[in-house]
């Protein structure tokens, strides 16, 4: 298991994080408990299998719904 | 293609703009209706093409956003052939969210400034023997690293070799530089101003105790309280609502203006960024002022104190005490104080420590038979004799008389809130020594302005006696004084407190009052960096500043003012545009655009007042 941040462009509208919860939480191999979005910072921090998905391929969900990843980091837990 | 689109969304605006004002100039001027039409028509297209973009993306996972409401609302007012309208509309939400965005980064820029001071590369010990400069994010613990003059200290550690000062301005608020050798801890954060060293990282990133108040200030931004959790709630199910029932709306009246114009007006958005802008605007004014508020719900319960209990020693004093008077009843005296001192130099007593530096260097004789009577003092046998230090209690039990001339000097020393110690050998007393620890500079006119806004109840609770406790309740113009007090009083005192309805808060040392700080509704530890006060306290103080208090009031009422305002100013905006559209004829799709964002704007201009609150008296 790993634990992800991904810092994002600033974010400014309130469905926003509705929208990026909804596109993670819906990833297989991603700890849907874990998924936390914090508006102010515009961070995405979650825990997820990398057997089952790769830290790039959670930048691209994202990315596909919008929301540019200024840079990602992940580390064991 | 999608992303393109989003990223020129500031041009699309400008677009925009331009194609309407051709469209109106050439209306107004050349008279040309068909130009008119078609330029609102492209500006119409243009402008809704990112939003559509935008409210796809969101149904893709299920989410019914405020952009797909103005995206049909635009495509209803294409289809009754309303161009105008429909330019209008997409324009101002375009230029909305780009004022929106403006205006949200500077209310963030608090924390933005907090994380720009964290280091981000190290020179690092590679296998090579050679210091190499990496990422911060590529360091752990255990490595070695070199810091050189002027730089920052990139993670919390010790120094292995070297030496130099380092000023820890970032963590404590200390403004002189401190003295670090081997041995020595240094933080994260921090600029060694002066020398060079190597140090051995122990604690990295978000572990170190710079990342950790980072971190907590982000938390406490993004910390909902039930009135946010509430509001978030309804939002997820009232844009859908609005949706509905402009559907129905639609089928009732046949009227498609009435419909969309419904569909632009039911947008929650100033409620929703109506709180947690007041929120973020608030701790961020606090953590630029070295205050740690956690939170939203911390910010309320604050603002609601009544009673604010103290600790004595640390808090309302330096906790330095120092010995202030001496009266000698010997002939002796040095003697005598040596007997004593050789007695202190086994207490751990603060007021030993103050005795001992007071007499300094004298000759030290072998203490016997030490008994310790808890809350009173010692008794040992120093050089063959009998020999009793403590309160005045103390040398009740042991029999002693108090004569005259002590009893007054005794009283003379109280009157200066002196805390006394009793030397008395072979029954008769020897030496009266004061010890006053002296009350914090500043602190008295701080309780005022804590009064002034509006708390009750000041109340003072410490381990030492009574006699001295009411002395500072006297000179601070406290409600309350309590001694004798151990850590468990204390806590208890809190509890009944509570139960007759009181909102309390604790201000403490980190460390022997945690109970306390758990138990009241707001906790307060005047610890500085440590680990203990960070996270126990609700309030941090982060330089153990304690003028910072009134300020941290002052902040937290203002904020949840703040937050009321923009409550009610969302809120009504809608009520009164609802109206305008069921009760008359102005309100149309534009009004309705208008006025929406107008009130997205005016909660965050107001929520924005508050990153410069200052405490004006």
């Amino acid at each position: 298991m790993q634990k992800a941040i991904i810092q994002l462009e600033p974010l400014i509208c309130p469905s926003c994080i509705q929208k990026i919860e909804g596109a993670v939480k819906s990833l297989d191999g991603v700890d849907k408990e874990s998924v936390n979005i914090s508006f102010n910072s515009s961070k995405v921090k979650l825990n997820f299998n990398d057997e089952k998905i790769s830290i790039q391929d959670i930048e691209n969900a994202i990315g596909r719904i919008g929301y540019k990843v200024i840079k990602s980091q992940s580390k064991a837990i | 293609m999608q992303r393109l689109i989003l990223n020129k969304k500031n041009h699309i605006m400008i677009l925009n703009a331009v194609l309407i004002s051709f469209a109106f100039l050439s209306k107004w001027t050349a008279q040309n209706m068909e130009i008119f039409v078609w330029s609102m028509a492209a500006a119409s297209v243009l402008g809704v093409l990112p939003v559509a973009i935008q409210a796809y993306q969101a149904l893709r996972v299920k989410v019914v956003s405020i952009d797909l409401l103005v995206t049909i609302a635009v495509a209803g007012a294409f289809a009754i052939k309303n161009f105008e309208e429909s330019a209008i509309v997409t324009f101002l939400f375009l230029f909305g969210a780009y004022l929106e965005q403006r205006t949200l980064n500077k209310t963030r820029s608090a924390i933005k400034e907090l994380v720009e001071m964290a280091p981000e590369s190290a020179l690092k010990l590679m296998d090579d023997g050679e210091f190499e400069e990496v990422d911060i994010e590529e360091v752990d613990a255990g490595d070695i690293l070199l810091v050189k003059t002027g730089a920052k200290i990139p993670v919390d550690g010790t120094v292995l070799t070297g030496g130099g000062f380092i000023n820890e301005a970032s963590i404590n608020g200390e403004s002189l530089p401190v003295s670090k050798q081997k041995g020595s801890k240094v933080y994260a954060g921090t600029i060694l101003e002066n020398g060079t060293i190597q140090i051995l990282a122990e604690r990295v990133g978000e572990d170190t105790t710079f990342g950790r108040i980072i971190e907590l200030v982000e938390e406490a931004q993004d910390s909902k309280s039930e009135v946010e959790r509430f509001i978030d709630k309804f939002s997820k199910y009232y844009t859908p609502a609005v949706l509905i029932l402009s559907v129905i709306v639609l089928m009732l009246s046949r009227n498609i203006e009435l419909a969309i114009t419904i569909l632009v007006l039911g947008c929650p958005g100033a409620l929703v960024i109506g709180v947690p802008v007041s929120n973020v605007a608030g701790i961020g004014n606090g953590a630029r002022n070295g205050i740690l508020l956690k939170g939203s719900e911390v910010i309320n319960d604050f603002s609601k104190v009544d009673t604010i209990v103290f600790d004595k020693t640390g808090t309302l004093t330096i906790g330095n005490p120092k010995v202030a008077d001496v009266e000698f009843y010997t002939e002796n005296p040095d003697e005598v104080s040596g007997y004593l001192a050789s007695i202190e130099k086994e207490s751990a007593h603060p007021l030993a420590k103050a005795v001992l530096e007071y007499i300094g260097d004298t000759r030290l004789y072998t203490v016997e038979k030490t008994d310790v009577v808890k809350g009173s003092g010692i008794i040992a046998v120093v050089n063959g004799h009998r020999v009793a230090v403590g309160n005045e209690v103390l040398m009740e039990k042991e029999n002693i008389n108090l004569d005259e001339k002590v009893r007054t000097d005794i009283a003379r020393f109280q009157q200066k809130s002196n805390s006394i110690v009793l030397t008395a050998v072979n029954g008769k007393i020897v030496i009266l020594i004061g010890i006053r620890d002296r009350i914090r500079p500043g602190v008295k006119e701080d309780l005022k302005k804590l009064k002034k806004l509006g708390v009750k109840n000041l109340t003072v609770l410490s381990g030492d006696n009574q006699g001295t406790v009411d002395l500072v309740a006297r000179e601070l113009d406290l409600t309350e004084a309590h001694g004798h007090m151990l850590p468990e009083d204390k806590a208890a005192y809190i509890k009944e407190l509570q139960k007759k309805g009181r909102i309390v808060a604790f201000v403490g040392d980190g460390i022997n009052d945690s109970p306390s700080i758990a138990l009241a509704q707001i906790g307060i530890a005047m610890g500085g960096g440590t680990d203990v006060a960070i996270e126990t306290s609700d309030v941090v103080l982060m330089n153990s500043d304690f003028s910072r208090l009134p300020h941290a009031l002052g902040l937290a009422k203002a904020t949840a003012r703040n937050m009321r305002q923009n409550i009610i100013i969302a809120v009504g905006v809608v009520l009164v545009l609802l109206a305008g559209v069921f009760l008359s004829e102005w309100v149309n799709m534009s009004i309705g655009m208008l006025v929406h964002e107008a009130s997205i704007l005016a909660v965050i201009l107001n929520g924005m007042r508050l990153i410069r609150y200052r405490l004006r008296f």
